[in-house]
This record gives structure tokens, sequence and C-alpha cells, in this order.
């Protein structure tokens, strides 16, 4: 096994629905979605967040789009206009979640995604 | 309504209130176009209108819609071009008025303006809990006498088919209240395809349509994750949806204009704020986004098939908010060396200054940007920041205390640690948080009521 960044398997996005963000995890092909559909659970993304996540999280998969979407409830400080936070819609938080760390078999290697490689994508991670 | 009646071109020109003022009318200039619609609202949205109402009852609807019917009004009638918003607010008369009024000042005589209401239960809160309707929180259960006494706005998001009724009277402009975002997409389908109210399969492609339309550029190239594919960031197409009459559809944007329009561009749009992915429900049907099929059809085009659907539940989301108090957030840059260790003792010296001041807040916010405000422990203590954001604030019933802690700032300035600056814009004041509160309601109980005037 081998540990490479979320981000170079896979895109995301992240919104609200009240005091709950959701976040949408897509693979780039359907090996790295078989991966994640195993190795991204519910427990590792809470362990993730870490303090950003008070409740439960919730895992619904979408096969078709190769998707996985994840239900972060109790993340956003009350959410909307209640929540104190800058972050209060959790847009960020599809971000957060690339910024994890995978652990994949040796032999698999993500198509290239970015200028700088697969595994550094936009650069920084 | 043959099968080989060209595919009717629907744009999307606002993602929410205060997206992009030029976007719609850059759709109308830039490119070919049947209908554009305008999305206006979030959940709190309705609450501000509410109160401007309170303070002049001629407002209470979103007054930039106005402006921009009065300045595109020529282009749309020339291109033939229709309208579909949920400007309402809650005063959709109100909006149409204006909308009369101006229209006629441009000498459009006999120019359709149309509205749907029924969907503000503010007034009835009390009629609809004596006949049984509990409104408790969708979310956890909870009475709804918790906060009936202090509810601001209660609106039912309703169907589309209203608005499509008003499209079928002729009315070239339709405004509606609080429908929901993909709604103003399948309205028009509707109308121009008479879809039935039961055929699920058709109810659902329009729906997932509207969901990708619905957040303006967010399927374009906006908010994509591979941002360095995206070009010409200052000139954003918006979206356009070509949607066949058997419910197939292309998700596309005016030729020449920047961003990208792609599987996966279009693929995140389809995961932001979704729940359950197989029970994706509306007034009007429930959605099954595991059916959903995308493939390239060319540059900037992408094909969405194979859509099915589910029978629409029998009741209607209600929107309710309420105060639930006062909030005050503030801000002082902290420069380095040492930024973080300054900024936690700037922070400190706040909390413990009100503390001896006899001062506790139901709720606080301390924040350090630059180091963890978005990403908390994923991104703490991986690299010392040459500067940071200290962002401080306080919620609570008490509007007194909230404008107590406002002055608490900007003395850090001279009785903090070196470096403290960024203190602009005066001490933070108490604004009021609005609760919201999701609930049902029976259908059979909502009565939408569409009105279509004729500009004399």
């Amino acid at each position: 096994m081998k540990t490479i960044p979320l981000y170079a398997m896979a895109h995301a996005r992240s919104g609200d629905k009240g005091d709950a963000s959701n976040v949408g995890v897509i693979a780039y092909d359907q090996r790295g979605f078989e991966i994640l559909s195993a190795w991204l659970t519910p427990d590792r993304v809470r362990a993730h967040f870490g303090e950003i996540v008070r409740g439960r999280v919730e895992r619904y998969e979408i096969p078709n789009l190769r998707g996985l979407n994840f239900i972060l409830h109790d993340a956003l400080g009350g959410g909307g206009s209640a929540s104190l936070k800058t972050d209060a819609q959790g847009k960020t938080h599809g971000m957060a979640m690339l910024r994890m760390l995978v652990e994949v078999p040796d032999d698999y290697a993500p198509p290239a995604v970015g200028p700088s490689g697969p595994l550094a994508p936009g650069g920084e991670l | 309504m043959s099968g080989s009646r060209r595919a009717l071109r629907i744009a999307n020109g606002q993602g929410f209130w205060g997206d992009s003022i030029d976007a719609p009318h850059r759709l109308i200039e830039e490119g070919p176009l049947d209908y554009l619609t305008l999305d206006y609202l979030a959940e709190v949205t309705m609450s501000i209108m509410q109160k401007a109402r309170q303070r002049d009852p001629r407002a209470g609807y979103a007054p930039d819609f106005v402006e921009l019917i009065r300045k595109t009004l020529p282009a749309l009638r020339e291109r033939g071009i229709r309208v579909v918003a949920n400007a309402g607010g809650v005063n959709a008369d109100g909006c149409r008025r204006a909308l009369v009024e101006v229209a006629r000042e441009q000498g459009a005589h006999g120019l359709r303006i149309g509205t749907v209401t029924g969907d503000d239960v503010l007034p009835r809160l009390d009629e609809l809990i004596a006949s049984g309707v509990s409104f408790a929180n969708l979310d956890d259960g909870r009475p709804f006498a918790e906060v009936r006494d202090r509810v601001l706005s209660a609106n039912v998001y309703i169907s589309s088919f209203p608005g499509a009724d008003a499209l079928r009277q002729g009315a070239q402009i339709v405004v509606i209240g609080r429908s929901t975002d993909p709604g103003l997409v399948l309205a028009p389908l509707l109308a121009e395809y008479g879809w039935a109210a039961d055929a699920w399969d058709l109810l659902a492609a329009g729906t997932i349509a509207g969901h990708i339309l619905e957040c303006g550029a967010q399927c374009t190239g906006g908010n994509f994750s591979r941002w360095w594919e995206v070009s010409g960031w200052d000139h954003l197409g918006y979206p356009i949806a070509e949607v066949a009459p058997d419910g197939t559809f292309v998700v596309t944007k005016h030729d020449g204009t920047g961003g990208l329009v792609t599987v996966d561009t279009v693929g995140e749009q389809l995961v932001y704020e979704m729940a359950d992915p197989s029970r994706y429900i509306t007034p009007d049907c429930v959605a099954d986004f595991t059916s959903i099929r995308l493939e390239q059809a060319g540059p900037d085009r992408v094909r969405v098939f194979g859509i099915r659907g589910a029978p629409a539940t029998d009741t209607y989301k209600v929107s309710i908010s309420y105060l639930e108090g006062y909030k005050a957030v503030g801000q002082l840059t902290v420069s380095g060396p040492d930024a973080e260790p300054k900024a936690r003792i700037c922070a400190d010296a706040i909390w413990g200054r009100l503390a001896r001041a006899g001062i506790r807040f139901e709720e606080t916010l301390t924040e350090l940007v630059g180091v963890d405000a978005c990403h908390g422990p994923i991104t703490r203590g991986v690299a010392a920041p040459g500067e940071i954001v200290l962002r401080v604030g306080v919620k609570d019933r008490d509007r007194g205390k909230v404008d107590r802690f406002g002055k608490e700032l900007a003395p850090l300035v001279t009785t903090g640690p070196p470096g403290v600056t960024g203190f602009a814009g005066g001490r933070p004041k108490a604004t009021e948080v609005l609760g919201f509160w999701p609930a049902l309601i029976p259908k059979s109980l909502v009565d939408p009521r569409v009105v279509v005037e004729e500009v004399p």
C-alpha cells in the first residue's frame, strides 16, 4: 500500500443544509471509486474533520457518477445567518476533504489531472 | 409539441440574491435564448423581505429585479425571451405592480406579467395550527411552540404548475414568491411541453436540469475543483439547458464566453447541497440522482439523460424564520514575527476583559484566519503564518451584551502585543440572528393563486 492525497484521485464540492454540510466526492476513474468506496468511511471522514464536525457523518453512494456523498451534521456553528463562523455554509469543506491522505494499492496510479503531475495537481495541498 | 421540435434554451442568470449583476444582461445579449430564469432567494431572504415590508407596505420583493427589467425589457421583447423569477419575496403583487408601471412607461402595451402567490402562510399560521398542522421541526422534531412567538416569516415551497399556468396565459414575465430553485426551470417545460402532473420521469428530468442551473456559474467552471483548467474568469458564461420534449437535455453556455462545461463541472454541481441522492424531494416529484447519465457531447456541451423520478409526496416544505437573538463579529490583523502566539494573547485578552466586566455570552467564536478558520485541525500547525486575522464573535439574546463586546476590540491595538492593526470600519454592531425552522404542511391546505395582468 502507498499513500496519496485524495486531491490526486477525486474532485469534490460542498454546500449546506441548515447546520449540516454536504461533501460530494467524485473519483476520476472506476478503480478509484472502488478504492474510495471501501476506504473513505464515515468514521475516517469524521476523524479527518476533527472538531469541525460535532454530529454524525452519513454516507450515500452515487455509483453512476462514481460519487460518494457525505452529510456532516452539526458542522456549521448553527448554519446560515445564525453562525458566527467564517465558513458558515461549508463552502470550503470540499477542499478540506481533498486534503485527506488515502491508502491505495501500490499499483494504483490515478489519471493525471494537473499540470504538476498526478500527486500535486494544483501545487500545494 | 412534436418530437422533432428543437430543444428549448433555458438559462439561469442569477444563482442567489447578490449574484453578478451583469450575468442576466450577458445571457440576453451574447446568444440565443428562449427563457431566462433568475433565483433571488436563500433560506433567510424571506425574513429580510418581511422586514422591508413592515417598514414600507409597497416593499418586500427584490427591487433589483424591477431594475433589471427596466434595463432589459426592450431586448426581451425584441427577442421574445420570457422570464421566470422568484423575485416576489413576500409581496409578489407589489412586484408585479412595479413591473407593470415600468412596462407602461416604456410603452409595452399588451405585455402580460404574471404572479404566483399563496406561498406566504405567515398570516395563516394560527388557522393552520388550529386545523391540525404541527409545524414540528423537520430536522429534529422540536415542537413549534418553542419559536411560535418569534416567527418572522413562513413560506411554502410551492409546486411549479402555477408558474406554468401563468406562462400558458401568455405572461412574458412571471414573478413567483417562494418557489423552489429548480422549479424555475421546470415551469417553462411544463408550459411548453404539457408534461403531465404524474409524468414522474419527465418532472424529475426538468427538476435536475433546474438543480444543475440553480447556482448559476457553479456548473460552468465556477467553484470547480480543477480551477487551473478554467479560463476566462472575467467573463464566465452562465449556464443554459437545451431541453428536449423527452426530458433529455444538454448543459452548455453561450459561444465565446469564459468558463468550462464538462462532465466533471456538471457532476460537481449535481452533488451540491445534496442529501439522499436516490430521493431528492421537491414539491413536484422525487428525483433519483442515481439514475443520471452524463456524456460529453462536444466542447462545453454535456448531455444529460436516463433520469428517473418517483411520485411526489403529499406535503409541501415550509421555510420558517424566527428571531434567535443578536450577534456581532469583529476582527484585528496581527503581523509576525510570532503572529499566532500574539493573536492568541489578543483573543485571551478580549475574553478575559469581558469576563472581568461580568459579561458571559451564550456563544463565542475565536478564529485565526490564516491558520485554521476554514479547515480546523487539518491545517493547524502546518507552517508559521506571516500574519493572521484574528476573528472573534459572540451571540446572545441580550443585545446590550453583544454591543458591549464590540467595544473590546479597538483597545487591543494599544494594549496588546506589538504589530496589531487592521481595526477599521468602527466597532462591530449587534445584528439580528435569524433562526431557520423547516416544517411540513399538507398540500391540500395550500392554495396557490395565479394572476396575469396586461399592461395598458
